[in-house]
């Protein structure tokens, strides 16, 4: 294991191009299936399944677990169109990083940051993306970004807020990242 | 007409569309540099914006791309998602996001982006993220009340706003734009480079162009029914523009005829009105459907006449303009409307001391006519608005 403390620039393509293909892309997936890209929700299906798996008994006794399977008529969460989406990005970036050269076990980090405070970082800021993107119906793809393409108040009020927020915090924990 | 699902692309096969489509969002996002975490935070501290734009480029490309399909009339947008706006939620939610973002370094899209070429930081964020959810569901009943406070519908942010959606767009893509040049600088001075206010070169002459196409599509595809309705709000231009017509005998005789080629009458009056009576053959149809996915199909069919009756007809005149400016063809409107029709053939008075062989003819049909058009709209049923089983695509997060 390796830490890498730089980012290299020069291979990555350009943004605005990326940008122009996601946006192309985002509109044919509107185009094709009536709604935009997601992420979070394939992480939300992956949970649930695994809670059905390990403690069957809880779903049927906790609430949240019962509104989401009354919602989904009983299919198997993973049976869900973000999870194949998700499983798509998983395949997608990997191909990309294998030909542009970027496949390598690394455990990135600012330059001045421990591991450790790395790790709390990386743990702390999974959970609170795991709760907020509950709360705010979707992430920076489902909410912010496909919200943004069909001018939904709530995605467009939840990724002025992410990024508010990030701009409010970034201060104090600076030390990660510079 | 899009969305394709469910109707041209259903059950497995978008299972595999999702696939695909995945494969290609991991890629543009790997491509970006969305795969690693110091350059996905570096917007927030100044030395990087690539994140900033790709993002509002993608989320500008996608909105003025999706003005113009509806424009062109490729998809309807009453099926596709809306984000459902619940405000403490979606603000609440979004800073916790935020703060995740700075703390993590990714968003849950990155992250699998940044896990499948291997950053170890990913994988344990992934993990963290996991946890979130199953402490989110564990505490749903503490989070319930905030998740479901102040629910407004899905509202668009320009019917919030109360401007048009042309001119949010425009707006949208300036603010974009504005925001590209600036975080140029910004990003320049942080990383001690020289800063050049002006310059010629590939990635500029990109955006400016770019810009300058989604500046151009923000105005000029106007959403369409607003168009139309402002087309045929011109009273004079509606009562001059040439339609082919039917009158009222015409429309009784086709209506008792039974060799007769089938009629089809798009029913305009108001939903109360058509479930008092209503011709047989008939479909309640009103403007909203012209401009959605399964209506619309059915205004297509070919080679049979379509009659548009309202009781008045400058609404039929409006409504067949429309229809006919859409590309609609084989559509006539009814005479003088249904006013005239019930005046003529419903409660038709037979002409005192018919003089003329042609008010003797006059008298015969239509007191025959009388007797039976209102048999066959007493026996019909109305069949009710016309049909619509796609809804609205669910989705999201």
């Amino acid at each position: 294991m390796e830490t890498n403390n730089n980012v290299k620039e020069s291979k990555y393509m350009n943004p605005y191009l990326a940008g122009f293909l996601l946006g192309l892309l985002l509109l044919l997936t509107i185009y094709i299936s009536g709604r935009g890209l997601g992420a979070s929700g394939a992480i939300k299906s992956f949970a649930i399944a695994t809670v059905n798996s390990v403690a069957s008994s809880h779903i049927s006794t906790t609430k949240f677990y019962k509104e989401y399977s009354q919602e989904h008529e009983g299919t198997s969460p993973l049976k869900n169109w973000l999870v194949f989406e998700v499983m798509g990005v998983l395949i997608g970036a990997f191909l990309s990083g294998l030909a542009s050269d970027r496949l390598n076990l690394v455990f990135e980090k600012g330059p001045n940051a421990t591991v450790r405070m790395r790790w709390i970082g990386a743990i702390l800021g999974g959970i609170l993306w795991g709760i907020g993107s509950q709360l705010g119906r979707g992430c920076t793809s489902g909410a912010a970004l496909s919200g943004m393409a069909v001018m939904s108040t709530g995605g467009i009020l939840t990724m002025v807020a992410i990024f508010a927020g990030a701009y409010a915090f970034a201060y104090f924990f600076r030390k990660l990242w510079i | 007409m899009g969305p394709l699902v469910p109707d041209i692309i259903s059950g497995n096969l978008n299972y595999i569309v999702a696939f695909i489509i995945g494969i290609l969002f991991g890629a543009i996002l790997e491509q970006a540099g969305f795969s690693t975490s110091r350059k996905l935070v570096g917007l927030f501290y100044g030395y990087d914006f690539t994140v900033l734009r790709v993002f509002f480029t993608a989320g500008v490309t996608a909105m003025v791309g999706l003005m113009g399909l509806s424009y062109f009339r490729l998809i309807d947008i009453n099926l596709v998602y809306i984000n459902p706006t619940f405000v403490w939620s979606a603000v609440i939610g979004g800073i916790i996001m935020g703060l995740g973002f700075v703390l993590g370094g990714f968003c849950p899209g990155t992250s699998v982006c940044a896990a499948a070429i291997g950053k170890i930081d990913a994988m344990i964020f992934i993990a963290g993220s996991f946890l979130g959810v199953l402490i989110f569901a564990e505490g749903y009943p503490a989070f319930e009340s905030l998740y479901k406070a102040s629910y407004l519908g899905a509202p668009r942010i320009f019917e919030t706003l109360n401007i048009s959606q042309n001119m949010f767009a425009f707006l949208m893509v300036l603010v974009a734009l504005t925001a590209f040049y600036f975080v140029s600088l910004i990003e320049k001075k942080v990383n001690g480079e020289k800063l050049t206010f002006f310059e010629i070169n590939k990635h500029n002459v990109l955006v400016g162009g770019l810009g300058l196409v989604l500046l151009t599509g923000s105005l000029v595809f106007t959403d369409s029914k607003q168009s139309y309705l402002k087309l045929v709000s011109d009273e004079n231009f509606v009562k001059n523009y040439p339609l082919d017509e039917i009158d009222s005998d015409e429309l009784a005789f086709r209506l008792i005829c039974q060799r007769c080629e089938q009629l089809q009458i798009i029913d305009l009056r108001s939903e109360e009105e058509y479930q008092k009576w209503s011709f047989p053959q008939s479909t309640l149809f009103s403007i909203d459907n012209f401009f959605e996915k399964e209506p619309n199909l059915f205004l297509k069919i070919k080679k049979t006449k379509k009659i548009f009756v309202a009781n008045d007809e400058l609404t039929e005149r409006k409504a067949a303009i429309m229809a006919l400016k859409m590309g609609y063809k084989d559509i006539r409107i009814l005479k003088g409307g249904l006013n005239e029709f019930s005046k003529e053939i419903l409660n038709f008075e037979p002409i005192k001391e018919p003089k003329t062989p042609q008010e003797k003819n006059i008298n015969r049909f239509r007191a025959k006519a009388k007797i039976e058009v209102a048999e066959l709209i007493k026996n019909n049923k109305p069949q009710g608005p016309v049909q619509k089983v796609q809804k609205r695509a669910l989705g999201g997060c």
